[in-house]
């Protein structure tokens, strides 16, 4: 038996293995998300990308006077983070869909849960600053007459609180729901159909004004954040910043999740389920998992949402905003998360410019839209982008 | 019991450890009694139909067993029943003298030490050969162990041995989907002695290989036996004298004859049921 080799394709007799061979290899010290981001040239475009927006936008909104050409008005700093928050949520999408073949057309249910949490912050902040004045009391409980804060307002006023239920509440929802539908084995469609249900659900009970979350109105007329005016500039740039900052960390964090062993299980549950438990793993548990983490991420992008936007209303439950969010992760490529990123970024876009030069269009376009990349862009459009440079 | 007692076939408990046998909560089997799975009064069924009928068989620690049997014997059926898949209606099946199958989940199962493959050769189409072995691996297949999972080097040595034996080591960055359906058959069967299980339950391995193929699946086969226990279900009759020390008919749900390949073929009930002469 050879103990000297220390090459990759070492062959050991009868598979016995001395201590002093298993310390000698040269894959131990190989971090997993290096190695991955050095082969995925997409997520490297991104990250890329990502850090010469954070260092244009501020400058171009800034510090370019408004007169110039060159200014960025604060408005499309806005339309900017927007997109990007829209992007992680694809994103927490892709990594079900595309990895674990889990279709969920209920994203946004956690999404908007992620947006009420900071929602409730933001109006503790505004204080007497408020339509009614009240020191304590949201306008809307004012409004319906209500004399105390309900108890599921208590230490929202707190940022650390808020920003402990941005992650924590939708990850309990996902929790709950997934525990029970993935340990009755609930797959494909009829999964679809309940996180449907899910969000529709959730958008008709946040509709009432007796759940406590401002009724059809939902929450707005914000002031001001940690302090800082909401309105300013200056602030909004911060948004911005933040947004892509967590972008960033929500693409590291999925591709060292999809580049980890546990990445490739959840694939091979995606592609043979029964298999996979076969081999020992326990498929509810993995799916559980990477159910709570993506529908946490959605939380943490519905937060980042609603400061920039200025508004959470119950119409965010909406089942068509999810299904929406499927169409952007369908269009860019799906099982790529770059490829979400893409899709969610030009078909906003697109929504941007049609619902303003042609609002009766949009539906359709957007249906259009779906209906070409499924029958032509079975890959999207990262996968058309691929199949270019393996061309040329 | 009387059904084992003839034979004494070469008893070796596993020799080769690999890996941490999996999970927390799933004890050894105690094999004390050199029987590793009990199959008792085993009945299953399916809007009326009796698939599996009283069914009782045992295995031996380390024996290579052939189940033949026409279509519609149960042999599937009894493999699910095994592995966790299908729950019977009456009957028992233990795993050596302590662990009761019948309680446990299918991943359990797999994690205690018995391993399935399936008739349809069933690998991950879109992972590497390589990769499909990794995930096979006898290992702690926990969530957050295996999010954290790092590749030892004697992992990796013994994914590269069990790719020489299976013979796919050139393809090794292939996808597995790629695959002949004979290299499929063995990248499978490689999977199995991945999770190095105490018991492999193999069903229809030679299933459309041509001879070649056939004679090097045989040859794997046998080089498992002692090491492991197997279990064959297999239609193919040649196939099955090449390797069978011993071999068990099921006909309707039910244990007809049990021997070698020589008295089960002189069985004129065997012969009535099955051979057709």
């Amino acid at each position: 038996m050879d103990k000297s080799a220390s090459g990759d394709k070492r062959v050991t007799e009868g598979g016995s293995i001395t201590p002093v061979e298993a310390v000698v290899t040269p894959f131990r010290k190989e971090s997993i998300l290096l190695d991955a981001m050095r082969r995925d040239r997409g997520g490297q475009s991104l990250l890329g990308l990502l850090l010469l927006a954070a260092i244009l936008v501020p400058l171009l909104n800034l510090v370019v006077p408004e007169s110039s050409i060159l200014h960025l008005s604060t408005y499309s700093v806005t339309l900017f983070g927007k997109y990007l928050c829209y992007a992680l949520l694809a994103i927490s999408v892709d990594l079900v869909w595309g990895y674990c073949g889990i279709l969920s057309l209920g994203h946004t249910a956690f999404f908007s849960l992620g947006g009420y949490a900071i929602g409730m912050y933001l109006m503790r902040q505004i204080g007497t600053r408020g339509v009614y004045g009240d020191p304590i009391l949201p306008d809307f409980m004012v409004f319906l007459n209500w004399k105390e804060l309900p108890w599921f307002w208590h230490g929202m006023n707190l940022f650390p609180v808020a920003a402990l239920m941005v992650v924590l509440v939708p990850g309990l929802l996902a929790l709950v729901f997934g525990w029970l539908a993935f340990r009755s084995r609930v797959t494909g469609v009829y999964l679809s159909i309940m996180t449907q249900a899910l969000t529709f659900a959730l958008m008709l009970a946040f509709f009432r004004n007796e759940m406590g979350f401002g009724g059809n109105n939902g929450l707005t007329d914000f002031k001001e954040l940690l302090g800082y005016d909401l309105q300013k500039p200056g602030m909004r740039v911060v948004l911005f910043l933040m947004t892509a900052l967590f972008l960033a960390l929500g693409y590291l964090g999925c591709r060292y999740i999809v580049a980890s062993r546990f990445g490739r299980v959840v694939q091979a549950i995606r592609d043979a389920e029964g298999r996979a438990r076969f081999i020992g793993y326990k498929v509810e548990s993995y799916k559980l998992w990477i159910w709570v983490f993506s529908a946490m991420l959605a939380g943490i992008a519905g937060a980042l949402y609603v400061p920039q936007i200025g508004i959470i209303n119950p119409g965010e439950f909406a089942p068509i905003n999810s299904i929406e969010v499927v169409i952007w992760v369908a269009v860019g490529g799906r099982g790529t998360l770059y490829g979400a990123v893409v899709g969610a970024v030009l078909v906003n876009y697109a929504k941007t410019y049609l619902t303003g030069a042609l609002p009766e269009v949009w539906l359709y376009a957007l249906g259009a839209l779906f209906v070409f990349a499924t029958l032509f862009l079975p890959q999207g459009v990262v996968g058309l982008m691929k199949r270019r440079g393996a061309k040329s | 019991m009387s059904a084992t007692a003839a034979t004494s076939g070469p008893i070796g408990l596993r020799i080769k450890p690999t890996g941490k046998r999996g999970s927390t909560n799933t004890p050894n089997p105690d094999l004390s009694h050199n029987i590793i799975l009990y199959v008792e009064g085993i009945t299953k069924s399916f809007d009326g139909f009796k698939a599996l009928n009283d069914l009782s068989l045992y295995i031996e620690t380390g024996e290579l067993r052939c189940i033949i049997g026409p279509n519609g014997a149960g042999k599937t059926t009894m493999m699910d029943v095994i592995t966790g898949k299908t729950r019977p209606d009456t009957g028992s099946v233990w795993f050596g003298q302590n662990i009761d199958l019948l309680g446990l989940t299918e991943p359990e199962i797999a994690q205690a030490g018995i391993g399935r493959k399936f008739q349809k050769p069933t690998v991950f189409g879109e992972h590497t050969v390589f990769e499909n072995l990794e995930l096979a691996m006898a290992s702690d297949k926990s969530v957050w162990k295996v999010l954290f999972a790092k590749l030892t080097a004697a992992q990796r040595d013994r994914i590269h041995e069990v790719l020489g034996i299976i013979g796919l080591s050139e393809h090794l960055n292939a996808a597995a989907g790629a695959l002949s359906h004979g290299q499929k058959q063995w990248l499978e069967i490689g999977m199995l002695m991945m999770q190095d299980p105490l018991v492999l339950l193999v069903d229809e391995p030679v299933a459309g290989m041509t001879p070649q193929e056939t004679e090097r699946t045989a040859e794997l086969l046998i080089s498992l036996e002692g090491k492991h226990s197997v279990v064959v279900v297999e239609h193919d009759m040649n196939f099955v004298r090449s390797i069978a020390r011993k071999v068990t008919v099921l006909h309707e749900g039910h244990v007809l004859a049990e021997g070698s390949m020589d008295e089960v073929q002189n069985n004129p009930q065997v012969k009535t049921v099955y051979l057709g002469e």
